[in-house]
C-alpha cells in the first residue's frame, strides 16, 4: 500500500510547484521514505542529515529527535475561557519554541475576541490591538483541535499526516507534497502553509527539535500544532501552558484517572467547537459557574 | 489504524502508568512557588548586581507591632500609598492585630503570612478545589510527575491581596498571515 504510493508521491512532489528540487533537494531527501517505513537505522541517518542541513542553513547546530508516543497516553487540553484574557502570551510562546518563521509572526495559536454571549468561532477577531480583557468581549485561543476523526488527514492525498496513538495529529514534512487539501478540510483553520522557508535568526533557534514537530520546516509544505510532542512525549508541559499567565490552560493524559485533565473533563461543564461537524476534538473549553 | 514503531515495551508502560497513581509512586515533587512578597518588602538599595534588596519583614516588625489601620489611607512608613480593593474585608478580616507577621484564619488561628494560600482559600472555596486540580493558577514543568517535578504559582503571584482583581494586559501582536473578518488575502496585515 505504502509502496504503491511512494511512486505517486514523488511524481507529485515533482509536480508541486513550491518543491524546492531545483535548489536544493538532494537525492537522499527525495528518495526518503515515507517516516511509518523508516527502520531505526534509517530514522537514525534522516535525523543527522536534517539537523546537517539545519547547521549549514541556519548556522545553529540543533538536535532533532525521533520521539515516540507512550502506550497508555491519550492527551486531551481543556482552556478555561472565564481566566483567559486574550493576551497572545500562548501564540508568542508557540512562535518562539516552534522555530516559527519571524517576519510572519507566525504560530499556531490564533486568539480570537468574541462577544460576550456568543459561541461562534467564525466571528471571532484576530486582529485586535488594545488592553485587554475589553470589556464585553471573551477571549478564545483555538489551535489544533488533535480531533479523534479528523478531517483533514482523510482528504491528503499521499499518506503524508496521520494520527498517532496517543492522540497527536502529525504530518510528515518530508513527505507533504504541498497541495494543502488538508488545510482546506480543517474546520478549525489550524493548518499553516510554508510559501516561504522559514526565517529564525541563529541565536533564536529552539535547538530542542523533533522530527515531526518544531524541527523548521522546508518551504512549500503544511504545518500544525503538535501539543509540542517533543516536549510533551517527555512528560513536560506544552510551551503555550506554561506561558499562560492566567492559568487558564491544562493538560495531561486523560487515560490517567487522577490527572488534572480528567478532573476537569469530569467536573467542569466542557464544550468543543463545531461539534456539529463530529470532529471529535482532544481539545476542550470552559467556563467557571 | 498505525501503531507507533519501537514506541518501547509493555514494561515500560506499566512503569509509565502504572495501577498506583498515588503520591506514594516515587513521583516527582510539586512545589509552590514562594513569592519573595510574603517575607519582605522591595527596598530602595540595589544590590551589585542591580537587583533590588529584599527587606526581611522581621526587619522592622520584629517585637515591635503597629495599631493595625481601620482604612489604608492611615498606613504610613514603608507601606503608604497601599491601594485597598477587596470586596469588604477590612484589615483585621487578614491580619493578626497582635502581629504584622501574621495572618488569622476565620476562626481565630494565626498563621506565618507566608502561608497565605490556606487564608485566600478559606474564603475562595471554588478557585482553592480548581487550584488543588490544576484547573486554576498555572503551572510549569511536568504533566507527568513519573518523569519530572511542577512549580506551581501562589495566589498572591497572580492577585495583590489588597487589590486582587487580575490586571489588564498590552496583548503581544497577532500574527501577520492570518486576518480573520478582514479582506482574505495571502500577506494581509491583521493589524491596524
Ligand atoms: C522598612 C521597615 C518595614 C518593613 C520591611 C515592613 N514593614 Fe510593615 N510597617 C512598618 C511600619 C513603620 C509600619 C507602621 C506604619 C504606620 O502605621 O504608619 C508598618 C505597618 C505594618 C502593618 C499594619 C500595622 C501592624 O503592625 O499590623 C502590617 C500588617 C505590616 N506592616 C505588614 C508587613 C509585612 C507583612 C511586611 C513584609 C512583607 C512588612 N510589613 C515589612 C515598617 C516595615
Ligand atoms: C484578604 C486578606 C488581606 C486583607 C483584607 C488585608 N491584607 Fe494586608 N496582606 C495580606 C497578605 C496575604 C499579605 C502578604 C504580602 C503580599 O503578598 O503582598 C499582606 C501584606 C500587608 C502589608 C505588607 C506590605 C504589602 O503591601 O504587602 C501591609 C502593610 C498590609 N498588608 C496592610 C494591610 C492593611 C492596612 C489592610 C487593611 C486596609 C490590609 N493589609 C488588608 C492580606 C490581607
Ligand atoms: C475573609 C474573606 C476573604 C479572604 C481571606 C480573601 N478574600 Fe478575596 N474576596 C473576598 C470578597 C468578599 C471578595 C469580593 C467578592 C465580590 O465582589 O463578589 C473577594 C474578591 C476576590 C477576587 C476578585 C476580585 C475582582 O475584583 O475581580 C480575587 C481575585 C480574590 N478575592 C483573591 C483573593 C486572594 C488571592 C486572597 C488571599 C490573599 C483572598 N482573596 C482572600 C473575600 C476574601
Ligand atoms: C496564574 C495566575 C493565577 C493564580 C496563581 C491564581 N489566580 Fe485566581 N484568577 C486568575 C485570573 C486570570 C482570574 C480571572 C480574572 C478576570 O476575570 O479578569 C482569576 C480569578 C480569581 C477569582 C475571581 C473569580 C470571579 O469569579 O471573579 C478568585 C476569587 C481567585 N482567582 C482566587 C484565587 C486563589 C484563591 C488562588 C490561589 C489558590 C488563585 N486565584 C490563584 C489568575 C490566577
Amino acid at each position: 500500500m505504502l509502496g504503491a504510493t511512494l511512486g505517486a508521491a514523488a511524481f507529485a512532489r515533482a509536480m508541486a510547484p513550491l518543491a524546492e528540487l531545483t535548489e536544493s533537494t538532494s537525492v537522499a531527501e527525495f528518495m526518503q521514505k515515507h517516516y511509518r517505513e523508516l527502520s531505526r537505522d534509517e530514522m537514525h541517518k534522516v535525523l543527522r542529515r536534517l539537523e546537517g542541513e539545519t547547521e549549514r542553513r541556519y548556522g545553529r547546530e540543533v538536535t532533532i529527535r525521533d520521539v515516540r508516543p507512550t502506550p497508555g497516553v491519550q492527551f486531551a487540553y481543556a482552556l478555561n475561557l472565564s481566566v483567559c484574557i486574550g493576551c497572545r502570551q500562548c501564540a508568542e510562546a508557540c512562535h518562539q519554541e516552534n522555530n516559527h518563521d519571524r517576519a510572519t509572526h507566525n504560530s499556531y495559536i490564533r486568539v480570537l475576541e468574541m462577544e460576550n454571549g456568543s459561541n461562534d468561532m467564525e466571528r471571532g477577531r484576530t486582529d485586535y490591538d488594545h488592553a485587554v480583557p475589553a470589556p464585553g468581549k471573551f477571549y478564545m485561543p483555538v489551535q489544533c483541535q488533535q480531533c479523534e476523526n479528523p478531517p483533514c488527514t482523510k482528504v491528503c492525498p499521499v499518506e503524508a499526516t496521520w494520527q498517532e496513538p496517543d492522540g497527536i495529529v502529525v504530518v510528515d514534512y518530508n513527505w507533504c507534497i504541498g497541495c494543502r487539501y488538508c488545510e482546506a478540510a480543517c474546520p478549525y483553520h489550524a493548518r499553516r502553509f510554508n510559501w516561504e522557508r522559514p526565517v529564525v535568526p541563529a541565536d533564536e533557534i529552539n535547538p530542542d527539535q523533533a522530527y515531526l514537530s518544531n524541527r523548521i520546516r522546508p518551504q512549500g509544505v503544511v504545518e500544525k500544532c503538535t501539543f509540542c510532542l517533543h516536549r510533551t512525549r517527555e512528560g513536560r508541559l506544552p510551551a503555550c501552558l506554561e506561558a499562560c499567565p492566567t492559568g487558564a490552560r491544562v493538560f495531561g493524559n486523560v487515560l490517567d484517572p487522577d490527572s488534572d485533565i480528567r478532573w476537569v473533563l469530569e467536573n467542569k461543564r466542557v464544550f468543543v467547537l463545531k461539534e456539529e461537524l463530529g470532529t471529535q476534538p482532544r481539545f476542550f473549553y470552559f467556563f467557571d459557574v | 489504524m498505525i501503531v507507533g514503531v519501537g514506541c518501547g515495551s509493555r514494561d515500560n508502560a506499566e512503569r509509565a502508568y502504572g495501577p498506583a497513581v498515588a503520591a506514594d509512586a516515587g513521583l516527582h515533587p510539586v512545589r509552590i512557588h514562594a513569592p519573595a512578597s510574603l517575607t519582605g518588602l522591595r527596598g530602595s538599595v540595589r544590590d551589585p548586581n542591580g537587583q533590588p534588596t529584599e527587606v526581611p519583614c522581621a526587619t522592622c516588625h520584629a517585637g515591635r507591632t503597629f495599631p493595625l489601620p481601620s482604612s489604608p489611607a492611615e498606613l504610613g512608613g514603608p507601606h503608604a500609598g497601599m491601594r485597598f480593593r477587596h470586596g469588604t474585608n477590612v484589615c483585621a478580616s487578614c491580619h493578626d492585630p497582635a502581629s504584622a507577621e501574621r495572618l488569622r484564619l476565620a476562626d481565630g488561628r494565626v498563621i506565618p503570612v507566608s502561608d497565605a494560600m490556606a487564608l485566600c482559600s478559606q474564603c475562595h472555596g471554588p478557585q482553592a478545589r480548581d487550584y488543588a486540580h490544576g484547573a486554576h493558577g498555572g503551572m510549569s514543568g511536568h504533566w507527568d510527575l513519573r518523569r519530572g517535578g511542577r512549580v506551581r504559582n501562589h495566589c498572591v503571584d497572580c492577585h495583590d491581596p489588597h487589590d486582587p482583581a487580575f490586571p489588564s494586559f498590552v496583548p503581544m501582536p497577532p500574527p501577520l498571515d492570518a486576518p480573520r473578518r478582514a479582506p482574505a488575502g495571502r500577506g494581509q496585515t491583521g493589524a491596524h
